[in-house]
């Protein structure tokens, strides 16, 4: 087959790559920021120091997924980003709060720095529900209508609530003691929101596309597929029954397996975008463009390919680690 | 001025990536200034150079912050704001920012953790090192955005097929005409920004009676940095300016005022450029000069912008910001060298010219942006000189969202840029009062 056919393959699966990195990482950062304002003033802190080396490294993964869009899908990043005006506009102002405030609230007068943690959790807050709500947008082609404004807002909520969960099992990972034990009851309280969001993003795309319906619902495609929702319900119920357990286990003193939560939580975002991606490709605008007619000139791609080729992989093993030198228990951060 | 969708997402535009440039200015030059303190330190055990960098990597962790995220809102804007761009010039200006994404953005973001929170968890070789990334991602992300703004002003190797900008010679395109100067004459005005910024802080805290050693080293360095920066920018900016006259006449034409192809032209100190009537009112100048300047001979030949047709540059904004530029500069000129002789063989500042330096804390600011006001307000009406009109690149979002946009970030901007300032001369004011010690590391003051 030719370049034109699979260069545009490979671009969608790098920014597929980009934007499911980001979620998961930059999910857990919002996560936390959204849980800050139930916590006391000393946890907080904690909270904040568990991600603080991470986030900026986090955030960039955004960038590169956007400047996937736009680089090697020019035609369809107009399109997309001219009908997420708006809430790519509020997501933006969120990011930049909560990311100012990582600094502003330790640096500022000291009075300020309550004002600093809520510019920190709004932030956080707005940009997980700008997100959910682009993807709810994104999902019905921009379809007009209350109905479809409707399920964006509900996605929004289900994202948001899932990047809770995300950050709260994060916290039962990285955290000790009083807050371990809070994330814990934070981490049950998500899983709700989470499992609704999930379900009905799952129940309600079909609905509203009869593309996406015919790639689920017919045989034999429905029995490959089939795993990724019985698998999601597995994830999420053993997180319900785990949750209460590890709790009595970690009061107790047992700290073995703080970090299943999180990873299980890491598996339900697998599955939710395996599934999500399956039911896009190779749509680019859902029901107007595909990822072929919305491809730029081949040879750009080839020059941004060859370079990625060699440099993501670095990145990834510079990011491990990173990971490795922040890895186990939150410390207190000093610049000492 | 109507305020139609194309206006205000110029001013929009414009008005993020004002915001935006003050933090990269800084953290640019600071990164390798901050390598600099700690490796004097290495090398001689001093602890002032460690009091210096413990203070000045407190201003970068918070400038850096300030950097992505802006950062990040103009990546989304090409798309929002002129979808046409990445459709016309995509298979250049593509490939070089996802260039400075991979190669960039990635080390520096990631190496900040540990350079700033890794200190007792890695060697201290380890982290020089990640101190020496960090440095080497910001410069290496001016790079790669210096060479695609450089190509927009003279484009080469390239051509058009189909409408689009196919490359055809990619060393042609990065090393296009005007990237050496325009990068250098950027990098310059990084190191001059962090110089005076430091220069200046560190002014205030010896007005405000802190006498320690850190103090002293940071404020060394910072004037002595400005004063051999300065006559160094003066000679770049010249040859930039010559290069400009050679690829871009129009923009040079406005920046001197002249309407009308001339010999032996003036250089106007005072003008206020008229378009209606396509001349200078009240102006003032010095008979021959701009012509020497520019063409090293005194009845040299400049070309006018009636040359061009309606295709130049609105001239009053082009005029005005370089002469703020020019302005600024020979002021830092005049307060670094003044600086630099008190400080000499062990001086003292005079209390006089200390508040003279915290005057010009952020005169970087004021002279970079009023740089890139004329670079790029002279690149109008192109957006690709001479290949995509600005016009032609922008997008069909109605007017009434761009506006609802626009002020969010207005608000957001100004409210963060008081805080940035304040913040600085917060922790200014708390490590003077701390006799020169930084601050407590608990969590809470070092996250």
């Amino acid at each position: 087959m030719d370049e034109a056919y699979w260069l545009p393959v490979i671009f969608a699966a790098l920014m597929a790559l980009a934007i499911l990195l980001y979620v998961v990482l930059d999910g857990y950062d919002l996560g936390v920021g959204l849980l800050l304002p139930f916590a006391g003033e000393e946890e907080k802190d904690w909270m904040i120091a568990s991600i603080g080396p991470f986030w900026d490294a986090n955030e960039t993964w955004l960038v590169l997924g956007i400047g996937l869009l736009l680089v090697a899908f020019p035609t369809a990043n107009g399109v997309i980003l001219g009908a997420l005006y708006l809430p790519v506009a509020i997501m933006l102002i969120g990011l930049i709060l909560r990311g100012v405030a990582f600094d502003f609230r330790v640096k500022a007068h000291a009075d300020h720095k309550r004002w600093w943690n809520a510019a920190f959790a709004a932030g956080s807050l707005v940009t997980a529900l700008a997100q959910g709500v682009m993807l709810g947008r994104f999902l019905t082609g921009f379809a007009p209508g209350a109905l479809a404004w409707i399920f964006a807002l509900l996605a929004g909520v289900g994202l948001a609530a899932a990047y809770a969960l995300l950050g709260a099992t994060w916290l039962i990972m990285k955290g000790e003691g009083r807050l371990q034990a809070r994330a814990c009851a934070w981490a049950r309280r998500a899983l709700v929101g989470a499992a609704l969001g999930v379900a009905a993003v799952s129940l309600i795309t079909p609905l509203v596309s009869q593309r996406i319906a015919a790639k689920w619902f017919t045989l034999p495609e429905f029995l490959l597929v089939l795993p990724l929702p019985v698998v999601t319900a597995a994830l999420l119920l053993a997180l319900w029954v785990g949750l209460p357990r590890l709790a009595s286990r970690q009061a107790a003193g047992n700290d073995a397996w703080c970090w299943a939560p999180f990873v299980g939580t890491v598996g339900i975002f697998l599955l939710a975008f395996q599934g999500l991606a399956y039911s896009i490709f190779p749509e680019m605008v859902i029901g107007r463009m595909d990822i072929w007619q919305a491809a730029g000139h081949p040879q750009g791609l080839w020059v941004i390919l060859i370079g990625a080729l060699l440099v993501v992989p670095a990145i990834l093993a510079y990011t491990v680690f990173v990971y490795r030198v922040f890895w186990g228990k939150t410390r207190a951060l000093t610049y000492e | 001025m109507e305020l139609d969708s194309l206006v205000l997402a110029r001013i929009q535009f414009a008005a993020n990536i004002t915001f935006h440039i003050l933090f990269p200015t800084i953290s640019i030059a600071l990164a390798w200034v901050l390598l600099y303190f700690k490796r004097r330190f290495d090398a001689s055990g001093d602890e002032a150079w460690m009091q210096a960098y413990g203070f000045w990597v407190k201003v970068f962790a918070l400038t850096f912050a300030m950097g992505v995220v802006s950062g990040v809102t103009m990546s989304f804007q090409f798309g929002t704001n002129w979808p046409g761009y990445m459709e016309t010039v995509g298979n250049i200006a593509g490939p070089l920012l996802a260039y400075e994404i991979m190669t960039a953005f990635f080390l520096e973001a990631t190496f900040l953790g540990v350079m700033l929170f890794g200190r007792q968890r890695v060697s201290n070789r380890v982290h020089t090192l990640a101190t020496v990334l960090v440095a080497l991602g910001t410069s290496a992300s001016a790079f790669w955005i210096l060479v695609l703004n450089s190509w927009m002003q003279t484009p080469a190797g390239f051509e058009m097929v189909d409408g689009q900008a196919i490359i055809t010679d990619w060393w042609a395109a990065i090393f296009n005409p005007s990237m050496p100067y325009r990068l250098t004459h950027m990098l310059i005005a990084s190191g001059l920004t962090t110089a005076f910024l430091i220069a200046g802080i560190s002014a205030y805290r010896w007005l405000r009676g802190e006498r320690s050693a850190g103090l002293e080293k940071a404020l060394r360095t910072g004037v002595v940095l400005a004063a051999c920066l300065i006559p160094l920018q003066i000679f770049v900016g010249d040859l930039h300016g010559l290069n400009t006259l050679k690829h871009q006449p129009e923009k040079i034409a406005a920046i001197e005022g002249i309407w009308h192809t001339e010999r032996a032209a003036p250089l106007l100190l005072f003008a206020l450029p008229n378009e209606a009537t396509r001349s200078n009112d009240y102006a003032l100048g010095v008979p021959g000069l701009a012509s020497l300047i520019l063409t090293h001979e005194w009845d040299g030949e400049l070309r006018g912008l009636s040359e061009f047709g309606d295709e130049h540059p609105p001239v009053a904004k082009v005029f005005w910001s370089f002469r703020i530029m020019v302005g600024v500069g020979l002021l830092m000129l005049a307060s670094a060298w003044a600086a630099a002789w008190q400080l000499r063989r062990g001086g003292e500042l005079r209390p006089w010219l200390a508040r003279v330096l915290v005057g010009m804390t952020f005169s970087g600011w004021v002279a970079t942006v009023a740089g890139w006001y004329v670079t790029e307000i002279g690149r109008q009406p192109w957006l690709v000189h001479g290949v995509l009109k600005t016009a032609d690149a922008a997008s069909s979002v109605s007017a009434g969202m761009v506006l609802t946009s626009l002020l969010m970030y207005l608000a957001v901007y100004v409210v963060l840029l008081i805080a940035y300032v304040s913040v600085v001369f917060h922790l200014a004011r708390k490590t003077a009062k701390g006799g020169g010690e930084v601050a407590a590391t608990t969590l809470q003051e070092a996250v």
